[in-house]
This record gives C-alpha cells, sequence and structure tokens, in this order.
C-alpha cells in the first residue's frame, strides 16, 4: 500500500493534468465517485451521516489487520467525487498514519476554488469524521 | 410573441458587473431572485455620497448633513411614489424586507394579537415570513394558519376562506414566491381579510422588481420590500405601514431618531416614520435606492415585466425539450422564476457544472423549506430572470443544461 503522501502526489498530478479547467476538474471528480465500491445497505443510516454536510454522506470505517477501511457513499454526483478522492488516500492506512496525516493535497490542487465555500466545509466535516473513526478504531486496537 | 419596448443591450451596458468572465466563460447571472444586479447610476450614487455629502442626517447644522438629510429624505419622497402611499410619513427605512416583517411582528403583533388570536401565512412564504410570527406565537400564544398550495404551487383560496374568521387578526403572504415565482392573488386576498376585520401584510420582496406596487389601490395594511432586489444596494428595505397602524404601534427599537424627548422619569417618542427609525440607519445605501427606483421608473415596471415575461415563455419553451426537466412550480400566473429538477441528478451538482459554464443559479430549499416538504423534495434548481437578461443567455443556459445532464448519463 502506497504511503498517505504518495497518494497525495498521485493525485495532485492527475489534477495537474487538468490544467484548472473548471469544468473538465469537476467532470473527473464525478468520474472519481463513479468507482466508488457500492455501498453496503446495512450501513445506510443517521448514524453514518456525516454532520455538517449540505449534500447527503455516508461514511464508515472498520478494521481490517490493523488497517483502517472505509466505504461511503453520497446522494450527489461531485460529493461522491469527493468523498472517494478522501477514501482513496486514507483507506488502507493505519489509524494512526490518519491521524497525524497532513493532508496537502486540499492546497496544492486549490481544491476550495473547485468546490465552493460551502462544500468545502462538508469536505471539511468528511476529514473530520473519517479522523473520529480512525481515532476509534485506534483505542480500539490498544484496548 | 410581442417584441420588448425595451433596449436591452443598453440597457445591459448599464451593468457593468455583467461585463465579465466565470470560469472562463461570460457570465450569465440567473439568480435574480436572491439579489439584482446594481446598475452604474446606483454605484454612482453611493461613491458620490461617501466622496461628496457623508455625514448623519436629522441633527447636524452643516452643509454636509443639510445634504445627505435632503438626499435621505428624498429616497422616502421616491419610495413614497413608488408604493402610491398616500403620505410619505407612511414610509419607514429598514434593513430590508425581513427587517419590515420583524418589525410589524415585534410591534403591531405585541401589541395587537393576543392569545387565542390567529395568524394566516401561505405555504408558499420563505423563512422570513414564518418564523417571526412563530415566535410571536410562542410568545403571545396565537396561532398560526398556513394556507395550503396545490400541485401547480398556487394557493388554495378555498382553503383560505375557510381559515378567515373573527379570530384572524393579521394575514400576511407574498406577492410572489421567491421559490416558485406564483404571483398570488393578493387583492383578493387583502379584500377577504378585511372583512372579518384583520390586517395584512404584503412581503413585496419578489413583487418590487417585476410588478407595480399601489399600496393605495392594494389597500393593504403594511407592505415591506427590499432594496437589493429592485437594483439597490443591500442593507436596505421599506416598510408601508397605514398612518393610523403606525401611529397606534409601539415603538421597534429605543434610541437616536426615535425619541422626541428622553429623561430618566420616561421618554416621549417621535413622530412617524422617526418613531420606527432608532440609530444611524444605512444613509449611503438608503440616498442609492432612489436612483434604483428611477432606473426602474425609466424603464416602466410594465414594460420591465412584459419583457421578463418574454423570457419566461422562451425558456419554457426550450426547457421542454430537456430530457428529464420536472417543473416545479407552474402556476398560471407566474414572474420570472423557473424552479426544477432534473430527473436523477441532484441540484447541487446541476448548480455547480453549471457555474462551471459561468452560470449563476441557485439551487436548493431557497429559505423556504415547508414548500420544499410540501412538494416532498430537497430543493430545485432555480433560474431567475432580470431586465437585463437575454434569449441568448437562455439558449446557452439550456444548452449548458443538456451538456451538464449527458455528464450525468
Amino acid at each position: 500500500m502506497a504511503t498517505i503522501n504518495a497518494i497525495q502526489e498521485s493525485i495532485i498530478e492527475d489534477f495537474g493534468m487538468l490544467d484548472g479547467d473548471m469544468e473538465m476538474t469537476i467532470g473527473y471528480i464525478m468520474e472519481l465517485g463513479a468507482k466508488l465500491p457500492d455501498f453496503p445497505e446495512e450501513y445506510r443510516n443517521d448514524d453514518n451521516i456525516v454532520k455538517g454536510c449540505q449534500s447527503k454522506v455516508w461514511l464508515f470505517a472498520k478494521l481490517e489487520d490493523g488497517k483502517v477501511e472505509y466505504v461511503a457513499d453520497s446522494n450527489t454526483a461531485i460529493t461522491k467525487g469527493l468523498v472517494s478522492l478522501l477514501t482513496t488516500i486514507l483507506s488502507g492506512q493505519t489509524p494512526d498514519d490518519i491521524l497525524n496525516a497532513d493532508l496537502f493535497f486540499k492546497e496544492r490542487i486549490g481544491m476550495n476554488r473547485f468546490i465552493g465555500t460551502q462544500r468545502s466545509n462538508g469536505f471539511g466535516a468528511m476529514i473530520k469524521q473519517m479522523q473520529l473513526y480512525a481515532l476509534a478504531l485506534k483505542s480500539k486496537i490498544e484496548a | 410573441m410581442v417584441e420588448t419596448a425595451l433596449n436591452i443591450e443598453e440597457i445591459r451596458k448599464e451593468f457593468p458587473i455583467l461585463h465579465q468572465q466565470v470560469n472562463g466563460k461570460p457570465l450569465v447571472y440567473f439568480d435574480n431572485a436572491a439579489t439584482s444586479q446594481k446598475p452604474q447610476s446606483v454605484i454612482d450614487a453611493l461613491t458620490h455620497y461617501y466622496n461628496t455629502d457623508n455625514a448623519n442626517i436629522h441633527r447636524g447644522i452643516h452643509t454636509l448633513a443639510e445634504r445627505s438629510t435632503t438626499a435621505f429624505e428624498n429616497t422616502r419622497k421616491a419610495v413614497a411614489k413608488f408604493l402610491n402611499s398616500r403620505e410619505v410619513e407612511e414610509i419607514i427605512f429598514t434593513k430590508g424586507t425581513t427587517e419590515g416583517i420583524n418589525l410589524v411582528a415585534a410591534t403591531f403583533g405585541r401589541k395587537f394579537i393576543k392569545d387565542g388570536d390567529e395568524i394566516i401565512i401561505s405555504a408558499l412564504e420563505h423563512h422570513s415570513n414564518i418564523v417571526p410570527w412563530q415566535i410571536l406565537c410562542e410568545e403571545n400564544g396565537c396561532t398560526l394558519k398556513v394556507i395550503p398550495v396545490n400541485d401547480k404551487g398556487e394557493l388554495l383560496m378555498d382553503e383560505y376562506d375557510k381559515l378567515l374568521s373573527d379570530k384572524t387578526k393579521l394575514v400576511s403572504v407574498n406577492y410572489i414566491s421567491n421559490a416558485l415565482g406564483t404571483i398570488n392573488p393578493v387583492k383578493e386576498i387583502i379584500d377577504k381579510a378585511h372583512k372579518v376585520g384583520a390586517k395584512v401584510l404584503i412581503d413585496a420582496a419578489q413583487a418590487a422588481p417585476h410588478a407595480t406596487l399601489d399600496v393605495q389601490a392594494l389597500d393593504c395594511d403594511f407592505l415591506a420590500f427590499s432594496a437589493h432586489k429592485v437594483y439597490g444596494p443591500t442593507g436596505v428595505g421599506a416598510l408601508y405601514g397605514k398612518r393610523d397602524l403606525l401611529e397606534a404601534m409601539p415603538p421597534y427599537q429605543g434610541g437616536g431618531e426615535m425619541i422626541k424627548d428622553v429623561s430618566f422619569s420616561g421618554t416621549t417618542y417621535n413622530d412617524i416614520p422617526y418613531k420606527f427609525e432608532a440609530g444611524t440607519p444605512n444613509i449611503g445605501e438608503v440616498i442609492a435606492l432612489k436612483a434604483a427606483l428611477d432606473f426602474v421608473n425609466e424603464l416602466g415596471l410594465e414594460n420591465i415585466a412584459a419583457y421578463e415575461h418574454e423570457l419566461l415563455e422562451y425558456a419554457n419553451e426550450l426547457l421542454a425539450d430537456v430530457d428529464g426537466f420536472i417543473p416545479v412550480g407552474t402556476a398560471d400566473n407566474k414572474a420570472s422564476v423557473i424552479s426544477f429538477l432534473i430527473e436523477g441528478v441532484h441540484p447541487f451538482d446541476l448548480g455547480q457544472i453549471l457555474d462551471a459554464k459561468g452560470i449563476a443559479v441557485r439551487t436548493g430549499h431557497h429559505c423556504a423549506q415547508p414548500l420544499m416538504e410540501r412538494f416532498q423534495i430537497e430543493g430545485t434548481v432555480r433560474a431567475s430572470f432580470s431586465v437585463y437578461n437575454t434569449k441568448e443567455e437562455i439558449k446557452y443556459f439550456v444548452e449548458a443544461l443538456k451538456a451538464a445532464i449527458k455528464m450525468f448519463k
């Protein structure tokens, strides 16, 4: 499994190829969302909805061999793409790596410019929720 | 189709903001129901005030105070004329429609609406014409009743008749719905309310830029509108109230212009309209509102409404051809607002893709969540047209919409 930073560098490179074109970038983000694996229906409940997102985002995490595996879904295609970006970066990593991660890709690809303030806040809420899952799963390992 | 009496290209030249690119595409501004753009004359009036006349009003004896006071009061006269109020004193400056409604709730409402009384609003209201009445009902023990709408987004007037009774003390409805564009039969609503002795407040936020407002012909008791939706600055609006009601109402806020004499043993309040204008107002913006009203008067509201209707019909015609197009709100009598959904596509996604194409539309619940609930939807995409919009822009919008939909298939 590549490191969080290596995955981020690869994402930055992909976005760089889009040359800052708003439409193409949104299209690319939507494509990422379409590639997200099917969300297990048993996790689609209110407890797993990320608070602070305007769109509906379902997020769940579990431990597999000491690594955090995230599953996610959204009712909007762009948000689904955004959460897909995050699961690509953080899934398969250890709780400690997730908690210590510096998600520099957001600045480097100029995420705020593409998604606007409201969605940026929602994006922040998704990251926070992923970290909370990592923290909870870390406690589980330590217990 | 009737050709417009207006020269739209000339009108567009007066709006500097329209001549720019957004995300590499020419700006198409279709979010006029949220706020309209400002003509150069309004921007100049603001700049002139701050460059030349800036001074506090009503109290100073120096030249600048005199100039700003005169200009401020000239706007009051212009608003009185715009609304055809009987007297200039019946016009109170506010921060906007929301403050106008809150003012009536906090003064007229607290004094004249009591436990057991009823207030009627409609299912088409935005939150500003719901929440102030809910607050009042919580405080006073009165009850809020709601006129329902049919599937086209039109008020069910039969149901309104059933809600009216001698318990009804106030009816507060919008003239035009911000979310759907429905134009309500306000004259009928007012006449029926008066028959049971109720007073009527008209929320004219959406009507001011599109419909001729005549408070005497309507015989409404209160009417509120915002400057920023009628080509004027933000943070300013006006409330019309009949003189006898305004005089009978207690003040809204304390301080500044609303007093006549203050001593620790008691205070005498100023006459209307100053009784309701505490503190230093948004002077420059009020002054610039006159320039906005002059702009509207010069074009003629009837001409504006006719042209916007032409845009609405053209858009409806083109949109009928869009795959999965679902209009929300199809009232027979509508302002230039198209609220819609595209089957299988979330409004937020559409709004974002249209923005990437330089098109500004509103997405979401439009601060009318109960109405969205009525239609069992989270929100819509709303394109709202103004006098400076063109058929070419609508054509580009519909093409952009079709391209966006393809991205989801």
